[in-house]
């Protein structure tokens, strides 16, 4: 397999950048709330007419995803060889 | 009567196809699905072929919207698949999957539970050659594992079929009541290729062990295909609501926990198609035809995205998060790719995804399903989540994996660019999708607030991904399934009472012969060489026993 032949790190990976994109993402992140004020989310049921409702929904949900798969890949992750070696035993 | 089957176009191509030398294929690859494509759109709607089977009507080639619709989308795919698969050094693969295709086509043109039942066979049996074409032993292994389990749906299906026969005295396939066993049966046959639980695990077993090109095929047909038929046998079945949204957390959380990036695409293929499924089961107009669109859009982004895959695994070998990282640099097109595919999964506005899922929603809150539109809201962000951002993130930024890989040929790179292209270009002219729909449409994806719902909603998943990116970090790990079920322990089953077989045989088989030894011994003492009946007798003892006789003989002559 080729070696890296990049004399310096692309502008992409520079700490630099990723600081910069942190600061775009964050600055998105609260326009998409803020523009709340200009464009009302009528909502549907009850809890989805709160402020923000879609921001701390997806953030809550994904960090329970998250939570969640970790504890269920507590119980169920097994080492990716886990069935080849089973077979290799067989044979 | 019309003469062309678009389904049998395809699938008589595929065997022909076949038996093509290896220049004159491109050429035929190309055409074939666009052929079909013509002759299908060239039929005008109505029950077009009809006749008598075993004494009971069916009708092999019947069009409506909603077949039109998915043999649409199904031709369209098997071109895009055949463009990808150009350089496929397999010879089987593409005839296969031509042959899988075509009897999908079929299968939505079939207007008989009969005819369905056929064309479900053919497909298992295309799709199944499909993975063997990757022609290795773990592709091997899962491919005798895959065909076992979609044999048991056939079963299940033909049951239900044959029993739904005698009890209606028809095969029609329209609307099924679950009126009895048959009916269930027909359902649970269904329902196993769309990859509902219990028996999900044959998904993500079987299609990324195909090959880089193969798993472009599997992920469009059979799992679309039993959305179609769930559209038109089981639409407004409450029960499909739930096994639906099971569907689409299950995959979220299978994906999560995934380091194959295929494998994390075909967690997320059941993901999708439980979105679909909730809109079957809603069972409103708005519901059912964003089921429809939502399996039009994804059949296209997903094949985006395992393009994308596809490619970093024909350039690099390699299909493990933990292997893979940073090939943006010098794969920039796959990845712009990769990540279209991902943004359109994830329903991102100006995307195919966000018109088509987000009906499904719409319907959902129409109705007053607030748990329902709750847990849809919630398996939207994890969309995003496991497929939008983990796949390219792992696969393409991360870090420097070292890897160095240009992008791909340019059969595979023109197929990337017009998945790409229909996936933006469905997102913003989404009317020409919405006409072909099986009702008509009164939905407006673009108003402001919707489309600022999904951006809040989507960018604040992304959030939870980069500050629990810890939590995530990739290990050399798989996730035990339910099909851990029929490789360990039946294995074990089957292998322990092979042993007992075999002990017992061995145990019969010594006992027998001890009797045999003994049987021997007597019959030797008696009848053997020396045995006392058959020796050779000396003429004195002869004389001796002779006169005893004759004795004997005056003796009682004279008593």
């Amino acid at each position: 397999m080729q070696k890296p032949i990049d004399r310096e790190p692309h502008w992409l990976t520079r700490p630099a950048t990723i600081r910069k994109l942190w600061w775009g993402f964050g600055m998105v992140l609260a326009l998409t709330v803020i523009a709340q004020f200009a464009i009302p989310i009528e909502g549907h049921f009850g809890l989805d007419r709160l402020f923000g409702f879609n921001a701390w929904y997806g953030f809550i949900a994904c960090a329970a995803f998250i939570l969640v798969a970790k504890a269920i890949g507590f119980l169920l992750k097994r080492p990716d060889t886990y069935y080849e070696s089973r077979v290799e035993d067989e044979a | 009567m019309s003469l062309l089957h678009p389904g049998l176009i395809l699938l008589l191509g595929g065997l022909l196809l076949g038996a093509l030398p290896t220049r004159g294929r491109t050429a035929v690859i190309l055409v074939l699905p666009l052929a079909s494509l013509a002759a299908l759109w060239a039929l005008p709607e109505g029950v077009l072929w009809h006749g008598e089977f075993l004494g009971v009507a069916v009708a092999p080639l019947v069009v409506d919207k909603l077949s039109r619709l998915f043999a649409t989308i199904f031709a369209i795919m098997a071109f895009g698949g055949g463009l990808f698969a150009l350089r496929q050094q397999s010879r089987l693969e593409v005839p296969a999957a031509y042959i899988y295709a075509g009897s999908a086509i079929s299968v939505v043109l079939a207007g008989d539970l009969a005819t369905v039942f056929v064309f479900w066979e053919l497909m298992a049996i295309g799709s199944t050659l499909v993975i063997w074409s990757a022609g290795n032993e773990a592709a091997w292994r899962a491919s005798r594992r895959y065909f076992s389990i979609h044999l048991l749906g056939g079963v299940l299906l033909f049951a239900g079929v044959t029993g739904h026969l005698v009890q209606t005295g028809d095969l029609l396939f329209t609307r099924i009541a679950l009126d009895s066993p048959a009916q269930w049966l027909i359902l649970a046959g269904f329902l196993l290729n769309a990859g509902a639980p219990p028996l999900s695990a044959w998904l993500p077993d079987a299609y990324p062990e195909a090959s880089w090109s193969g798993m472009v095929f599997l992920s469009a047909f059979t799992t679309k295909t039993a959305v179609y038929v769930l559209l038109r046998g089981f639409p407004g079945t409450e029960l499909l609501i739930w096994v639906g949204l099971f569907m689409a957390m299950y995959g979220i959380i299978y994906a999560l926990l995934e380091n194959d990036m295929r494998r994390i695409l075909a967690y997320s293929i059941v993901n999708q198609v439980g979105f679909m499924i909730v809109g079957i089961g809603i069972g409103t107009e708005m519901a059912l035809n964003g089921a429809a669109a939502h399996a039009f859009t994804h059949i296209l982004y997903k094949a985006l995205l395992l393009m994308s895959a596809g490619a970093v695994l024909y350039q690099t070998g390699k299909r493990k998060c933990t292997d893979l990282g940073g090939l943006f640099r010098t794969m920039p097109l796959t990845c712009i790719c990769g990540i279209v595919g991902a943004l359109a999964i994830s329903s991102f506005p100006l995307t195919s995804g966000f018109i088509s899922k987000s009906m499904i929603s719409e319907a959902a809150a129409h109705e007053h399903l607030a748990v329902v539109w709750y847990l849809l809201a919630a398996g939207s962000a994890g969309v995003f989540l496991h497929a939008g951002i983990k796949f390219p993130w792992f696969v393409f930024f991360q870090r420097d994996s070292g890897l160095r890989p240009s992008d791909p040929p340019w059969s595979m790179r023109i197929a990337m660019i017009l998945l790409a292209a229909a996936c933006i270009g469905l997102g913003v002219l989404y009317e020409p999708l919405y006409a072909l729909l099986p009702y008509a449409v009164d939905y407006q994806p673009y108003t402001a607030p919707h489309v600022l719902t999904y951006l809040q909603l989507l960018l604040f998943s992304g959030l939870a991904f980069f500050v629990m990116l810890n939590f995530l970090r990739r290990t050399l790990t798989i996730s035990l399934d339910v099909d851990w079920f029929y490789r360990v322990p039946a294995q074990t089953f089957v292998r322990g009472f092979e042993q007992l077989l075999a002990s017992v045989r061995a145990q019969f088989g010594a006992a027998l012969s001890a009797v045999g030894r003994r049987t021997n011994r007597v019959l030797d003492h008696w009848i053997g060489a020396e045995g006392e009946l058959a020796r050779t007798m000396s003429t004195g003892r002869m004389a001796f026993w002779l006169v005893v006789m004759l004795a004997g003989y005056l003796v009682t002559a004279y008593w």
